[in-house]
C-alpha cells in the first residue's frame, strides 16, 4: 500500500484531523476564521498556477477534501514573503502551514509532478544535502534540463554569453561539474540530517497520541 | 419678582470683543433702538466681577429681563445663570466675531452684523418672561417594570438598590423569562472561553427577598394614564382581581419571542424532530442534565449536529426577518459547546454567512475554534430528513460549491427574535417604503396591547421599524416616544442577555431622572431640566387639531369641548405644537412666535441699491447651532449678511415667521434641522420630519408673493458640519446675489 493510501486509511474521512496530526503547523488550520485577508495580502496576486488562495486551503480541508489539497499546486506557489503571517488577524504562520502542505504532499507522493517549485525544490535540496555545498554549476544546468535534452541544450545556448562572462570574470570553474568543492566533514551533515528527521517522526508521533 | 419689567443689555468686551466691535455703539443700539431701560458694557463680563454687576443691578436697580451681548447662548451658561430672571443672548463671539475676517474692510459688515444682534437680543427679551415650571407635577417615586425577564429584573433590582420602590409586572407565572429556559448562557466574564451560568435563579431569589420590590405574576397592565410622576396604572391579574397603582415612570422589558421555526419547512423544521430552534436546543440540554445529548426521534446519543446560522433572518426576499438579531452566533458558539465539552468526537459544524460575535464573542469564537468546533462559510438551501441522518445542503461559500452536503444527527436553527411591542399604533399611516409588502409581512400582527395606554394617540409607544419600539439607536437609545415611558432589552432591538442587562441599567437611570424632573415640573430628555412648558391661549383656538395630531410625544390629548388638553408632565419642550399651530395660540413662557418674530423685525434691512442683502437663518438648536458655534470656533468665515436665530426644533418652526422675513425685504431664508426619516437626527424623533411637511408647502406662499422659490431653501444639518456649514452659507449667499435682491424692501 502506498504511503498515500496509508494515510487515506488511517484518518477515514477526517482530513483535519489528519492535517493536524502529520503537518507542520497543522493544527493552526481550524483556527482561520476566513476573513481572505491572507489572499487579500498576497503579493503573488495569484498568479494561475494558485488554483486556491490560503483561506480557501484551509476551507477545503475542513470540508475533508483530501485530493484536491494534496495533489494542488497552490502551496508550491507560495514565494514566503511572510505578508499574510504578519496581517493574519488569527496570528496563523499561513506560510509555514502552506511549506507543510506541501511537503506532506510530497512526501506522500501526489504532490503535482511537473510543479517546477517542486522540481527546483528537489533539485537544490539533493545538490545541497550531497556534499554540504550548493554546486552553483550542476544546478542551474540540472535547471537547464529539467524539461528534456533538447530543450536542456537550447536553454544552455541561450546563456552560453552569460557563461562566457562569468568564465572570463572567473567567476565560474567548469570544473565543479566533475564532483566539486565539498565541505570539511560530509558524514557528520547526513547525520545531523537524519536525526533531524528522526526527531520530526518522534514529534509527530507525539502529536498524534495527545 | 417685581410685576414691573425693567429689561437692562450688558455688552462684553472680553474675548477680543472690544478690540472689533464698538462696543460704544452696541450700547447706544441697545439704548436707541432695542430701547432697554439700561444698558451698559463691561470688559470681561462673564468675570465674578462683571456677573456682580448684573446681580447687583437685579438686586438695586429692579432688573428683570437681562439680555447679554456677549459670546453664543451655548457658552458661559453657568456664569450668566439667573434663574429667577429672564435671559437673552446675543451671540457676538461664534456668530460675529470668530466667523468675520479681522480686516478694515470687513469692519463695517461685522459691525453691522454685531448691532443687528444686539437689536433681535433686545426684542427678543422683551417678548420673554422667565420660566415658572410647569404646575401639574406629580409625586410617586414608584417604578412599573413591565415584564420580568433579565431586563426586566435588572432594572427592578437597579432601581431598588437606588432607593426607589418597584412594581413588576410579569405576564406568565414565573419569573426569568427566556433566560430561565437557558440551560446556560454565553459567558461575560474573562477568559469568554466556556458558557457560564445563567445567574437567573440568582437575580429571581433577590427579587423575591427585597421588600422594596412587589411582583405581581400571572397579570397584565389593564390600564396606563396620567403622565410621568402621576400615572394611574391598573393591573389585572389572573384571578380577576384589578389592583391600582400610582406610578412615577415605567420601563417596557417585554422581550422577544423565537422566530417562528414553522415558517421554515425546507429547512426540515417540522418534518423531523431532529430539527429544533436555539430554545429547543436548551431544553434538550437542559433535559440532558451535563450527560449527552440524545436525538427526539429515537434517544441515541447525538454524534453529529449542524448549526444554521440566520435560518429565517437577514432575508432579502421579504418573506422573512430582514434583519440580523444579533446574538444568534454566539448562541450557536456555545451551543456547539454544550456538545464539544462533553464529547469532543462529536461533530459540530456551525454553517453561517458572516458570522457576527458581539462583545467579547471573538474570544468566544476562538475557544470554539480550539475546541474544534467546524465553522463553515455556507449558505443553507435544504435540510431533508433521511431514514437515520439528515442532510444539509448548502452553498459553500468559500469553495463556491452549489451542492455541498452535510450528513448530521442533529440540526439547529438559528431563527432570531421578534420584539413583543404591542400595538403597531402607526399601522395604518406607515408609508409603503421599499420592498414595503414584504415588510408587512415579516411584522407579525400584535393586536394585544401592553401598555394600554389612554392616550389619543393610541395604546402603545410608537415602533420603528420592524416593530421594534422606537429609540434613537446612538444619542438615546432608551426614550420613547412617551416620556417616562422607557424600552428595554430586545423589544427595542434585538440583544442578547449582557446587552439586555447594561440597557435596563441605563434606563432605570434614565427613569429616575424622568421621576425627578417631573417632581419638580421640569422637562425630561433632551430640554432636561427646562421649566418653561408650553400655554394654550384657547379663546383663539379653532379646535383645528393639529397640534394633537403633531405632538411626537402624545403629550396632548382633547377635553371634552375638543379642546386640546395638554399634558405638560408628558411633554418634552420641543414646540411642534407652536410650529403647527394655524392661529399661533400656544406658546412658552421663553419662546413663542412672539420671541422669534419680534427678532425677525428687528434686524435693519438696508434697501434694495446697498448691495447688503440679508438672509434669515432658523438654525435647529440641538446640532445646526452648535455646529454653527463650532464653525465659530474654528475661525470658519461666513457671510455678513446671515442672520441666525436658533429654534428648539425645525418642528417649531412657524410658517409665519418666514412669510414675515420675506414681507420684511429678507432676501432668503435658509432651515437648518436634522435629518428625518427611518435614521433620523432628530432630537424630538419627529420634529424636523413635521417641520419640513410644513415647509414644503411653501411654495406656494413663495408663488403667492412672485418670488423665486430660491429665497427659503431647507438643509440637513448634522453636528459634525463644521466645515460644511459655513459653505452652504456661502453658496446660498452666492446664490441669492444670483437671483437679485428681494423686491419686497422698498414697502
Amino acid at each position: 500500500m502506498s504511503a498515500n493510501a496509508q494515510m487515506a486509511t488511517k484518518y477515514k474521512n477526517n482530513f483535519l484531523k489528519e492535517v493536524e496530526e502529520q503537518v507542520e503547523m497543522g493544527e493552526w488550520v481550524k483556527m482561520c476564521m476566513q476573513c481572505g485577508v491572507c489572499s487579500g495580502s498576497c503579493p503573488t496576486n495569484f498568479h494561475p498556477g494558485w488554483e486556491h488562495p490560503p483561506q480557501e486551503i484551509f476551507m477545503m480541508i475542513r470540508a475533508g477534501k483530501r485530493e484536491e489539497v494534496l495533489t494542488s499546486p497552490s502551496m508550491w506557489m507560495c514565494t514566503s514573503c511572510y505578508n499574510c503571517i504578519v496581517r493574519c488577524p488569527r496570528k496563523l504562520p499561513i506560510t509555514h502551514i502552506m511549506h507543510g502542505l506541501a511537503n506532506y504532499a510530497h512526501r506522500l507522493g501526489v504532490a503535482p509532478k511537473m510543479q517546477p517549485t517542486r522540481s527546483f525544490a528537489k533539485l537544490f535540496w539533493n545538490n545541497c544535502v550531497k556534499t554540504g555545498r550548493v554546486n552553483e554549476l550542476k544546478l542551474s544546468v540540472g535547471l537547464y534540463f529539467k524539461d528534456g535534452l533538447s530543450q536542456g541544450i537550447r536553454n544552455g545556448m541561450a546563456m552560453k554569453d552569460v557563461a562566457l562572462g562569468l568564465l572570463k570574470a572567473k567567476r565560474l570553474n567548469p570544473f565543479e561539474l566533475f564532483g566539486g568543492h565539498k565541505c570539511k566533514d560530509q558524514n557528520g551533515i547526513h547525520a545531523m540530517l537524519k536525526k533531524a528527521r528522526e526527531l520530526e517522526e518522534k514529534r509527530k508521533a507525539l502529536k498524534a497520541a495527545a | 419678582m417685581s410685576a414691573e419689567k425693567k429689561v437692562a443689555a450688558y455688552i462684553c468686551k472680553g474675548c477680543g470683543l472690544g478690540e472689533r466691535l464698538d462696543a460704544d455703539a452696541l450700547v447706544n443700539v441697545a439704548q436707541k433702538e432695542g430701547k432697554v431701560q439700561l444698558a451698559r458694557s463691561h470688559d470681561f463680563l462673564c468675570s465674578e466681577e462683571g456677573v456682580d454687576l448684573i446681580k447687583s443691578d437685579i438686586a438695586n436697580e429692579g432688573v428683570t429681563h437681562i439680555m447679554i451681548g456677549a459670546c453664543s447662548r451655548r457658552a458661559k451658561t453657568e456664569a450668566f445663570y439667573f434663574p429667577q430672571n429672564a435671559v437673552a443672548r446675543a451671540n457676538l463671539r461664534e456668530g460675529v466675531i470668530w466667523i468675520r475676517p479681522d480686516t478694515e474692510e470687513a469692519r463695517e459688515t461685522t459691525q453691522e452684523m454685531a448691532a443687528d444682534y444686539i437689536r433681535m437680543g433686545c426684542a427678543e427679551i422683551k417678548a420673554m418672561s422667565a420660566p415658572a415650571g410647569n404646575p401639574n407635577t406629580g409625586s410617586s417615586r414608584t417604578l412599573l417594570v413591565v415584564g420580568g425577564g433579565v431586563s426586566g429584573m435588572t432594572a427592578a433590582l437597579e432601581a431598588s438598590r437606588t432607593g426607589y420602590p418597584v412594581v413588576l409586572v410579569e405576564k406568565s407565572g414565573q419569573l426569568g423569562g427566556w433566560a430561565a429556559k437557558l440551560w446556560r448562557r454565553i459567558p461575560v466574564h474573562e477568559p469568554f472561553k466556556a458558557p457560564a451560568d445563567t445567574g437567573v435563579a440568582d437575580m429571581v431569589a433577590q427579587i423575591q427577598a427585597d421588600p422594596n420590590i412587589k411582583v405581581y405574576l400571572n397579570a397584565t397592565v389593564a390600564k396606563t394614564d396620567g403622565a410621568p410622576g402621576r400615572f394611574e396604572v391598573q393591573i389585572a391579574t389572573e384571578s380577576g382581581s384589578v389592583a391600582t397603582e400610582d406610578i412615577g415612570a415605567i420601563i417596557q422589558a417585554t422581550g422577544a419571542e423565537p422566530y417562528d421555526a414553522n415558517k421554515l419547512p425546507e429547512l426540515g423544521y417540522g418534518k423531523s424532530p431532529d430539527v429544533v430552534d436555539q430554545a429547543g436546543l436548551e431544553a434538550l440540554a437542559r433535559a440532558a442534565n451535563g450527560g449527552p445529548m440524545l436525538k427526539p426521534s429515537n434517544g441515541k446519543p447525538v454524534k453529529s449536529v449542524a448549526f444554521v446560522q440566520c435560518a429565517g433572518q437577514r432575508d432579502a426576499g421579504g418573506q422573512h426577518l430582514s434583519y440580523c438579531s444579533g446574538y444568534c452566533c454566539n448562541a450557536s458558539i456555545k451551543q456547539a459547546m454544550y456538545f464539544k465539552d462533553g464529547n469532543p468526537d462529536v461533530d459540530t459544524t456551525i454553517l453561517f454567512t458572516d458570522l457576527r460575535t458581539p462583545g467579547n464573542g471573538e474570544d468566544f469564537y476562538r475557544s470554539a475554534q480550539e475546541k474544534g468546533v467546524i465553522f463553515s462559510k455556507g449558505k443553507v438551501a435544504s435540510v431533508s430528513p433521511g431514514a437515520d441522518a439528515l442532510t444539509v445542503n448548502f452553498h459553500d461559500l468559500i469553495l463556491d460549491d452549489k451542492d455541498a452536503r452535510l450528513e448530521v444527527d442533529l440540526v439547529v436553527l438559528a431563527t432570531g427574535q421578534v420584539p413583543n411591542s404591542g400595538v403597531d399604533i402607526e399601522a395604518p399611516n406607515k408609508p409603503q417604503v421599499e420592498g414595503g409588502a414584504a415588510d408587512a409581512a415579516t411584522v407579525e400582527a400584535k393586536p394585544i396591547s401592553i401598555l394600554n395606554l389612554q392616550y389619543r394617540q393610541g395604546p402603545d409607544v410608537p415602533q420603528l421599524k420592524w416593530g421594534f419600539t422606537d429609540s434613537h439607536f446612538i444619542c438615546f437609545p432608551y426614550e420613547t416616544r412617551r416620556t417616562g415611558i422607557y424600552t428595554v432589552g430586545p423589544v427595542r432591538r434585538p440583544m442578547d442577555m449582557a446587552q439586555a442587562r447594561e440597557d435596563a441599567t441605563g434606563a432605570t437611570l434614565k427613569a429616575i431622572q424622568a421621576i425627578e424632573n417631573a417632581q419638580l415640573g421640569r422637562a425630561a430628555h433632551p430640554r432636561s431640566g427646562d421649566l418653561s412648558f408650553p400655554k394654550v391661549r384657547l379663546e383663539g383656538c379653532t379646535q383645528c387639531k393639529r397640534c394633537t395630531v403633531e405632538c411626537p410625544f402624545g403629550a396632548i390629548d382633547e377635553d371634552e369641548r375638543r379642546f386640546p388638553l395638554f399634558n405638560e408632565s408628558r411633554c418634552r419642550r420641543c414646540g411642534t405644537c407652536m410650529g403647527a399651530c394655524p392661529v399661533r395660540v400656544i406658546s412658552f413662557e421663553n419662546y413663542s412666535v412672539d420671541t422669534v418674530g419680534s427678532q425677525i423685525k428687528a434686524v435693519d434691512i438696508p434697501d434694495e441699491f446697498s448691495e447688503k442683502p440679508r438672509i434669515l437663518i432658523l438654525a435647529c438648536e440641538n446640532d445646526a447651532y452648535p455646529a454653527l458655534d463650532m464653525a465659530g470656533m474654528q475661525h470658519n468665515e461666513y457671510s455678513a449678511f446671515v442672520r441666525i436665530i436658533p429654534v428648539r426644533c425645525l418642528g417649531s418652526v412657524n410658517t409665519i415667521w418666514i412669510t414675515d422675513a420675506l414681507n420684511a425685504g429678507y432676501d432668503g431664508v435658509m432651515l437648518m434641522g436634522c435629518k428625518h426619516g427611518e435614521n433620523y437626527q432628530c432630537h424630538f424623533v419627529k420634529g424636523s420630519e413635521l417641520g419640513r411637511y410644513r415647509l414644503s408647502k411653501i411654495d406656494d406662499t413663495l408663488k403667492n408673493l412672485n418670488l423665486e422659490t430660491d429665497r427659503v431653501r431647507d438643509l440637513e444639518v448634522a453636528i459634525a458640519d463644521i466645515e460644511h456649514v459655513p459653505a452652504m452659507i456661502n453658496q446660498y449667499a452666492e446664490r441669492i446675489v444670483e437671483i437679485g435682491m428681494s423686491p419686497f424692501k422698498s414697502f
